[in-house]
């Protein structure tokens, strides 16, 4: 099989100085799909999402973007490499228009943006609408798309959402999953933490499930609606 | 080195340093900077307390050192002949009409539904009561200022024995610490470091400003003292036989006898403080201050009213700032609320807390009289120093002058620099905390 | 006639004073705001780094007028302004390599920095006392007068003067140019955004590649601006006096604190609260009451709510109500 696009090898490490997390964890994702990471609570479906950005210390193992070994940058380096990130909470910049929140994500960037910002207002037409109001007077499911919006920005070879439905109601939950399947329909490659693992499985093309920061299971979303052991465990049946 | 054998040394440096004050320079000097070193001990104990237990940042230690000066005044001087009849009881009631006007709009303000009408209450309440609390106060503060301006124009105090103003002064500082500690703490720690900033001035501000209590600017000299006067001991037959069988003329031998007198006082208290302050350390309660210091938040999901437990300890600290007030006002015997200096009484003893060692007692003895033997030393040196690196030029030349007359600012500079030094390179102290 | 004389005894003693005052107090109160927004603390030493700032100024100033250069009816230090804000920046830019770099990298808690920056500030102190000695300095020179009270009467009639002071006329206007340019850059430059960004949310902004260390280089040189500016203001329109700007920590404090700390549009409403309110309160108002009560029932006394002596009380009561009641402040700020 060909390298994936980003692959975190066999991972295995933890915060700072502290106790090992994650175990020989591996997670990749290819153009085209959405890979998705679920698994019980404190299963290190965060964790592990933060180790191929570069957040925790991964002692043994490797994380690869395009082939390249980038194990040793910071996020902000693997940022300029192409990944986007969104984190969980704190993801946008509430006093700040929904503009410059997007101006923001692309600091990095020294061209002329205005085109992504372009492309960034057709996928979520409701942040066009409110261009000019500060983020943090949006609704839940609003400031998500801003969050999303602000990463998409510096145009990532790959997207990385750290639970992008946390707290918001199903009917947003709904919408944002689909905005998701749109975004990777441009080919934009994405990884995704999620806490509602039926919903989640269903748009993956790749499932992970961690238990206790190791693979438990693997395969596609079909494959893992499918396997009774997984949805014993937790799916709920 | 293990840690007793190296304190033991620390202290024994110290004491070294006071012995060869005395030795080159003179007992008496000696004796004059070991008093005020015992006081600025006792000062850095109440800060230690505040900072080093509770991570309480408190800049206007200046302001209670002062309520306790003040404390000496208002107890140990004699009442002035009048005053009270003339205005006194009148100033008195007068702020008690001005605590009333508070505490009333406090009541509206808690008592009516919120809303325009509450706040036009409390206006109304707050403005009608400061012009009546002006309208009974001013002729009557007029009427005690007139009474023999040129040597008394104050109230005067109780003429109790001034050993009776320590507590007192603490008493007054805890009362000024706990209405700040009630506003600000529990908020941002920078608030209460701004908001004991404003106290402190505003402190100095009443003190030089309000005339019937204190005199203001104009002092008041002459405090009555807990020791015997140099005098009277000169005139005592048996004392001056004493001192000649040491070999001392009596002159010397008095001074340093009420000097020494004066040491043992300040060690008493201090050593009773020390103890008292070690005790509270290793006390449960002692404990508890320093988990909530090192994790607020973690303490306060256990269940403990960390706002209340600082307050405690913040109005603890204070009231010991206040007693070393009085003690060194009893000391100089003598209140001048022009002297009150913020980098001398504020800054000074930050810097003796934390070279000494934050959260340690024994640090903060060690760093208050280490500190203080520094300060008084200083500028010597440095007016030495500037000499020598100015002796080279031309006698008349400006800049020779001026190097030499800004050797006194030496001091803002070399305290500053040693307080930064200390927090990068041994934020601990010398005697870290356990 | 009466109603007018009134009014211009007001604007005379009250209002003018207020204005170019509450200027110079949110010059300062804007600088604290920034460090504290971007820094995170409250930085004990703006005072001095205003003394420092207003100090080379003075100097300059004195070079110049030494050397004849003036300009005209407006005073010398306009021309020493840019020179003494370049000084400044230096001055903060190398304390802050020297001494708060470290705590930042080691993420050290707030106190611990209010401590350093109270260090900072006694060796400015110092430093600034060591270089021009702690007196009353003056450096205005000029016009003295927009309008003097004099030709005010003999222009309309009236039997109270209006006098507006150069120094006066130059705080307003200057401050004005300052905060126009600030807020611009704030709100306009990629720069100033990032600020701003960096301000909202520290994470968030490194993750879009924004450089802290940039940031915090752009911060302390715009504060030296401010600064200075504040500094050399309000010593033309007072006096110079090195021990004067620590006292004036206090209602800068208070401004920025009343305004909603971290919040620039509350430092510049904070800083007038503060000047209007000490000047209402310590000013004696016997005058405009004279001219507006009836005959018979003019006030005997002075009718000053406070001496001058406690105009730093007025701060320190209005900080503490706003700290009981709404400790954001009156703008949201980002402190509890």
């Amino acid at each position: 099989m060909a390298e994936p696009f980003l692959i975190g090898d066999t991972m295995t490490g933890g915060y700072g100085k502290g106790p090992d997390i994650l175990h020989e964890c591996t997670i990749a994702v290819n153009p085209g799909e959405i890979a998705v990471i679920v698994g019980p609570n404190g299963a290190g479906k965060s964790t592990a999402m933060k180790a191929v950005f570069g957040m925790l210390d991964v002692r043994s193992g490797s994380v690869r973007l395009d082939g390249e070994d980038i194990t040793g940058l910071s996020p902000q380096a693997r940022v300029v490499k192409g990944m986007g990130f969104v984190p969980q909470t704190n993801n946008i910049f509430t006093s700040m228009t929904v503009e410059e929140n997007l101006e923001m994500g692309a600091f990095i960037r020294r061209d002329d943006i205005s085109g992504t910002m372009e492309q960034v207002y057709d996928l979520f037409p409701i942040l066009k609408e409110k261009r000019y109001q500060a983020a943090g007077e949006l609704s839940g499911g609003q400031r998500q798309q801003v969050a999303v919006g602000r990463a998409l920005m510096t145009q990532p070879k790959v997207l990385m959402l750290d639970e992008p439905t946390a707290g918001v109601s199903p009917i947003v939950m709904d919408e944002l999953f689909d905005r998701i399947i749109e975004v990777s329909r441009t080919g934009l490659p994405i990884l995704m933490v999620e806490q509602n693992a039926r919903q989640a499985l269903e748009i993956a093309d790749k499932g992970y499930v961690l238990v206790q920061g190791r693979n438990a299971y693997t395969g596609t979303g079909k494959e893992l609606l499918a396997d009774p052991e997984v949805r014993k465990s937790f799916l709920g049946g | 080195m293990s840690d007793p054998v190296k304190n033991t040394l620390l202290f024994g440096l110290v004491a070294a340093l006071f012995v060869l004050t005395g030795v080159f320079q003179s007992a008496n000097s000696a004796l004059t900077i070991l008093n005020m070193g015992l006081i600025s001990a006792i000062m850095a104990i109440g800060v230690n307390l505040q900072w080093g237990f509770a991570g309480l940042f408190n800049v206007g230690v200046m302001g209670f050192v002062a309520l306790g000066g003040l404390a000496a005044v208002l107890i140990a001087t004699p009442p002035t002949e009048g005053a009270w009849i003339a205005g006194g009881y009148r100033i008195l009631v007068a702020l008690v009409l001005g605590a009333a006007t508070v505490v009333a709009a406090v009541l509206v303000n808690s008592r009516l539904p919120k809303g325009r009408t509450r706040s036009l209450i409390t206006f109304v309440v707050l403005v009608g009561g400061f012009f009546l609390y002006r309208a009974v106060f001013d002729p009557g503060v007029a009427a005690v200022e007139a009474i023999n301006p040129a040597a008394a124009g104050h109230l005067g105090g109780l003429n109790l024995p001034i050993l009776l103003a320590w507590p007192v002064g603490g008493l007054l500082a805890a009362g000024a610490a706990w209405l700040i500690g009630k506003t600000a703490l529990g908020l941002r720690s920078d608030y209460l470091a701004i908001a004991t900033l404003g106290i402190a001035e505003i402190i100095i501000a009443v003190l030089k400003n309000e005339d019937w209590l204190a005199r203001g600017v104009k002092n008041v000299i002459g405090l009555p003292r807990p020791v015997p006067y140099e005098v009277d001991l000169q005139n005592s037959p048996e004392f001056v036989e004493r001192s000649a069988s040491f070999g001392l003329d009596p002159v010397t031998a008095s001074t340093l006898t009420v000097k020494l007198s004066y040491s043992i006082l300040f060690a008493v208290v201090l050593l009773t403080l020390l103890i008292m302050a070690q005790l509270a350390l290793k006390s449960p309660w002692g404990r508890m201050m320093r988990a909530i210091r090192d994790n607020e938040v973690a303490a306060e999901a256990m269940g403990k009213d960390v706002t209340t437990r600082h307050l405690q300890i913040f109005v603890l600290g204070s009231a010991i700032c206040g007693l070393a007030g009085a003690m060194m006002t009893t000391l100089d015997g003598q209140l001048t609320p022009g002297t009150y200096q913020p980098l001398r009484f504020t800054f000074l003893i930050w810097v003796m807390v934390i070279v000494g060692g934050s959260g340690n007692n024994f640090g903060a003895v060690l760093g208050g009289m280490l500190i203080w033997f520094f300060w008084v030393q200083v500028e010597p040196i440095g007016l030495w120093l500037m000499e020598v690196i100015t002796s080279g030029m031309a006698e008349d030349s400006g800049l020779r002058k001026h190097l030499l007359d800004s050797a006194a600012h030496m001091r803002l500079l070399t305290m500053g620099l040693i307080l930064l030094l200390v927090l990068r390179f041994s934020p601990r102290g010398l005697i870290p905390e356990k | 006639m009466d109603f007018l004389n009134a009014l211009v005894a007001l604007s005379n003693f009250v209002l003018i004073p207020a204005i170019a005052y509450g200027s110079q107090l949110a010059l300062g109160a804007l600088g604290v705001t920034l460090i504290y927004g971007i820094l995170r603390f409250s930085n004990f030493a703006h005072g001095d780094t205003m003394a420092f700032g207003a100090m080379i100024a003075v100097l300059v100033t004195w070079g110049l007028q030494g050397m004849g250069v003036g300009l005209g009816p407006l005073p010398t230090a306009l021309l020493a302004l840019p020179v003494a804000i370049l000084g400044c920046m230096a001055l903060v830019l190398v304390t802050d390599r020297l001494v708060y770099k470290f705590y930042r990298e080691q993420k050290a808690k707030p106190v611990i920095l209010v401590i350093v920056s109270m260090g900072v500030m006694f060796i400015m102190n110092g430093v600034v006392r060591f270089i021009i000695g702690p007196n009353d300095q003056k450096f205005a020179d000029g016009e003295r007068f927009i309008i003097s009270a004099r030709e005010f009467k003999q222009l309309t009639g009236l039997r109270e003067g209006l006098a507006i002071k150069t120094t006066q006329g130059i705080t307003v206007v200057v401050a004005v140019i300052a905060v126009v340019l600030l807020f611009w850059f704030l709100n306009r430059t990629r720069t100033g955004k990032s600020m701003r960004a960096y301000s909202d949310n520290e994470d968030l902004a490194l993750l879009s590649g924004i450089n802290p260390e940039r940031v915090v280089m752009y911060t302390w040189m715009i504060v030296a601006a401010l600064a200075t500016v504040a500094g050399v203001l309000y010593g033309l329109d007072k006096t110079f006096k090195p021990f004067v700007y620590f006292q004036l920590l206090l209602p800068i404090f208070a401004s920025a604190i009343v305004g909603g700390l971290g919040n620039p549009l509350g430092a510049i409403a904070g800083g007038f609260v503060i000047a209007f309110s000490e000047v209402t309160i310590t000013y004696a108002w016997k005058k405009v009451l004279t001219y507006l009560m009836p005959e018979g029932l003019e006030p005997s006394g002075l009718v000053q709510l406070l001496s001058t002596d406690y105009k730093f009380a007025v701060s320190f009561v209005i900080l503490l109500i706003v700290l009981l009641f709404k400790p954001t402040g009156l703008f949201k700020g980002k402190a509890v």
